[in-house]
């Protein structure tokens, strides 16, 4: 086996950070190399200067035995480079088809021959096994179609080396598998794939050596054979993780947030939660437990005043709370961690202080009347962040700069600040790695424990089986069973989730 | 089509009107000097490209705030031709109409389309060849790409700035010869403050269309319906109204369509957003 991509010495100082500190790295042909490391570790950047999409300032990658010059996108992908972005890089208003072909166009003439673009996708989805419809607008495919259009625009340019950076964020857990397989095969057959991913399991599944990275520095080389779960987790984090939740007898209070008879369109106009009655009681925590679309998420939005109630109602201590507004919701009692941080959850271009505060920021004693209190704000942000372990140089820099776990912090920081009554937490540690996920789910279990109501909603059933007090399984825009948590069947829960049983 | 140019490729051309108003007035000149319309049409599109050179400089190396950018083209326009306008010159001659026969004998259509100058039937060949550009060749693929989801673009391999600046380059051309056909074809004369506005009609024809070169020349003809209206109003006397509110008829009724339609149309997502690299 020859080295497909050799990295030298890779350094690269942003301001603040040292992302890359002196990085060495080979993969060879048809093998799978899993890169792990906590969320800012260094993974992405030095990635991107695989790429040529970042400078390094020290040290030098070679493909095929060659250097790369900086900037030289399109040569690096002639060699036999394609890459999955973490955040999709398709045009959305755009066909699969168009998506795929842009920057290398079949012709007739001046114009695009659209019908060999077709069956050359055709073709190409089928030999990867990866359906997909040419003729599909991006923006109205799920999210795990998205992805197969991006693994297939990496594929057309004949691919000896692809990069897949956590790929499997946004996938529920059948497009996981799928997307494992194909992993696999393409391994196979000779491709050279670089993995990054949070899950732990998806590195055990898949791959042949493990690279951890820590603080931008490699901490070492090893193989699922070697290792287990928890060895890797502690390579990654630097200390021994918890992985199982420590999880203490809930003390149960009165009903805090009841849901009655609540119907609720999606997007499409469609009716997708269709008569949810549910109670959620003091000082316990409810997983709602689902395969992704059935439902869940325009079921949180109608709690929180997001999304227009059909019909139904949400009473809190007593109160019933307005249709189609949050600050009604807020002031009733409701906490929420949203499950699209990027647009719900944080302003990306307002500092880290400012997001912290954005619940109370009218509030004593971040504001006085009609001035803010800066002071406050920064001293609060400062305490927050040390608090939270929220990883940045400064509070002061902007929200965007951050990496994905540490965002989440900022909003989970944010969300418990005020010891609301209800928590809902949708999906919070999504594409968040293990050392943070520990910790939120420490902060979820404080929470309960300190006498909130905490509505978890989440697609990963291990998360939900190991917070929750009982579990609600949410099938077909209905509750079809809600369980004691204790001595809960993961097999019987998951046939529920597929709708299988009654 | 200026306009759908910058903006199909990212970049907000707010100085469209300075480019026409600096654009005529050197065809005027320079048709007088070199006793020659032909240069002088050439010397506007000159004029045109590098104006838009300027607006690409500012807005996509310097990654300035483009509607200021733009602003400071119109700006720059005004100053210029107002400082060295002189009264009273005349054109050796003007492009004249040339039906082109069979066609332009055609009830209606004759008139609207086929009996023009040089310059309309060249507009006429730019809006066709734009339109099956942007949708049917690579060319279009990558310029749309890049004012949606530059950093799509980017990792394709398409070069970002370079496609900006071609693409601005090439409407500018397209301005100059816009203000080319105003002076040179359509009226004949220039004096101060000459394009009235124009510059930002096309604006709101081009959001209008969609940014669609097809629905921007349906909507200029909605438009030019609603001046040639108006004028008919004001010669016949129909109605006892004051010929200034006559004259705004064509504007009010591009405030009102634009109203309407506003909601529901959609620019292309990165527009007016300077395009770092690594950006995600």
């Amino acid at each position: 086996m020859s080295a497909l991509l050799e990295i030298t010495g890779i350094s690269k100082q942003y301001p603040g950070v040292l992302a890359n500190d002196n990085i060495s790295l080979t993969v060879s042909a048809g093998e799978v190399v899993a890169l792990l490391g906590e969320n800012g570790a260094g993974k992405s950047t030095l990635l991107k200067a695989v790429f040529g999409l970042v400078k390094p300032d020290s040290g030098e990658i070679k493909i095929g035995g060659e250097p790369i010059i900086f900037g030289d996108t399109a040569g690096i992908i002639a060699r036999g480079v394609g890459m999955v972005h973490q955040h999709f890089q398709l045009v959305p208003v755009m066909t699969v088809a168009e998506n795929i072909i842009l920057g290398d166009e079949p012709k007739s003439g001046l114009f695009i021959n659209m019908k060999a673009a077709r069956a050359e996708i055709i073709a190409l989805s089928k030999r990867y096994g990866l359906e997909v419809d040419p003729d599909a607008v991006i923006e109205d495919l799920p999210v795990g179609m998205q992805q197969r259009v991006e693994i297939l625009k990496a594929l057309r340019k004949d691919v000896k080396l692809l990069i897949l950076d956590e790929p499997t964020a946004v996938l529920t857990p059948q497009e996981i598998d799928e997307l494992l397989g194909v992993i696999r095969n393409l391994a196979n057959s000779g491709v050279g794939i670089v993995l990054i991913t949070h899950k732990l399991h998806e590195v055990m599944a898949v791959a042949d050596r493990v690279v951890v990275l820590r603080g931008g520095k490699l901490i070492g080389t090893t193989s699922p054979k070697e290792t287990d779960e928890a060895g890797l987790a502690q390579m990654m984090v630097g200390r021994s993780v918890v992985l199982q939740v420590n999880r203490t007898e809930a003390k149960r209070g009165g009903v805090v947030l009841e849901v009655k008879g609540l119907q609720v369109r999606d997007d499409r106009k469609i009716l997708s939660v269709k008569g949810v009655d549910l109670s959620l009681h003091k000082g316990e925590i409810l997983g709602i437990a689902g395969v992704e679309g059935n439902g869940q998420r325009e079921f949180v939005e109608a709690i929180c005043g997001m999304r227009h109630r059909e019909a139904g109602e949400v009473i809190i201590n007593g109160v019933a709370t307005k249709d189609m507004h949050p600050h009604s919701a807020h002031e009733a009692g409701i906490s929420h961690i949203p499950e699209d941080r990027e647009k719900h959850g944080l302003v990306s271009s307002y500092s880290i202080a400012d997001n912290l505060i954005l619940n109370q920021f009218d509030q004593e004693p971040f504001a006085k009347g009609w001035i803010r209190n800066l002071g406050e704000i920064s001293k609060n942000a400062i305490s927050m962040v040390e608090k939270f372990d929220i990883r940045t140089p400064s509070a002061f820099n902007t929200a965007g700069s951050l990496s994905g776990g540490n965002k989440q912090k900022v909003v989970v920081a944010r969300e418990l600040s005020e010891d609301l009554p209800v928590l809902i937490a949708a999906q919070p540690t999504r594409g968040v790695d293990v050392g943070s996920i520990e910790f939120i789910h420490n902060q979820l279990l404080s929470a309960r424990d300190k006498g909130a109501a905490v509505l978890l909603v989440s697609a990963e059933l291990d998360e939900i089986l190991s917070l929750s007090d009982r579990i609600a399984v949410m099938s077909g825009g209905k509750i079809v069973a809600i369980v004691d948590s204790k001595g809960a069947d993961r097999n019987y829960i998951g046939r529920l989730m597929a709708g299988l049983d009654k | 089509m200026v306009g759908i140019m910058c903006e199909r490729t990212g970049i907000v051309n707010i100085g469209i009107e300075g480019t026409l108003l600096l654009s005529s007035f050197v065809a005027f000149y320079v048709a007088i000097a070199a006793k020659s319309i032909l240069i002088g049409f050439l010397a506007a599109m000159a004029t045109g490209v590098a104006m838009s050179l300027l607006l690409a400089l500012m807005s996509v190396t310097w990654k300035m705030d483009q509607i200021i950018a733009g602003t400071i083209l119109n700006i720059l326009a005004t100053g210029l031709t107002s400082f060295f306008y002189i009264q009273g010159n005349m054109l050796p001659s003007m492009f004249k109409q040339k039906p082109i026969p069979g066609l332009s004998n055609l009830p209606f259509f004759g008139d609207v389309l086929f009996k023009h100058g040089l310059l309309m039937y060249l507009g006429f060949v730019v809006i066709i060849t734009l339109y099956y550009g942007l949708f049917h060749t690579p060319w279009g693929l990558r310029t749309r790409a890049v004012g949606e989801h530059p950093s799509s673009a980017d990792t394709a391999g398409v070069s970002v700035s370079r496609m900006r600046y071609v693409n601005v380059a090439v409407a500018g051309a397209i301005g100059g010869l816009c203000g080319s056909y105003l002076v040179l074809e359509l009226v004949g004369s220039w004096n101060r403050g000459f394009t009235a506005g124009k510059g930002f009609t096309a604006l709101a024809l081009m959001i209008f269309g969609r940014w669609n070169p097809m629905g921007a020349l349906a909507a200029a003809m909605f438009f030019g319906l609603a001046q040639a209206g108006a004028n008919q109003l004001m010669i016949n006397g129909t109605v006892n109204i004051p010929p200034q509110f006559v004259g705004i008829l064509p504007y009010v009724m591009t405030i009102i369509v634009l109203a309407i339609s506003a909601g529901k149309v959609r620019p292309p997502a990165a527009e007016g957003q300077p395009y770092e690299k690594g950006q995600s």
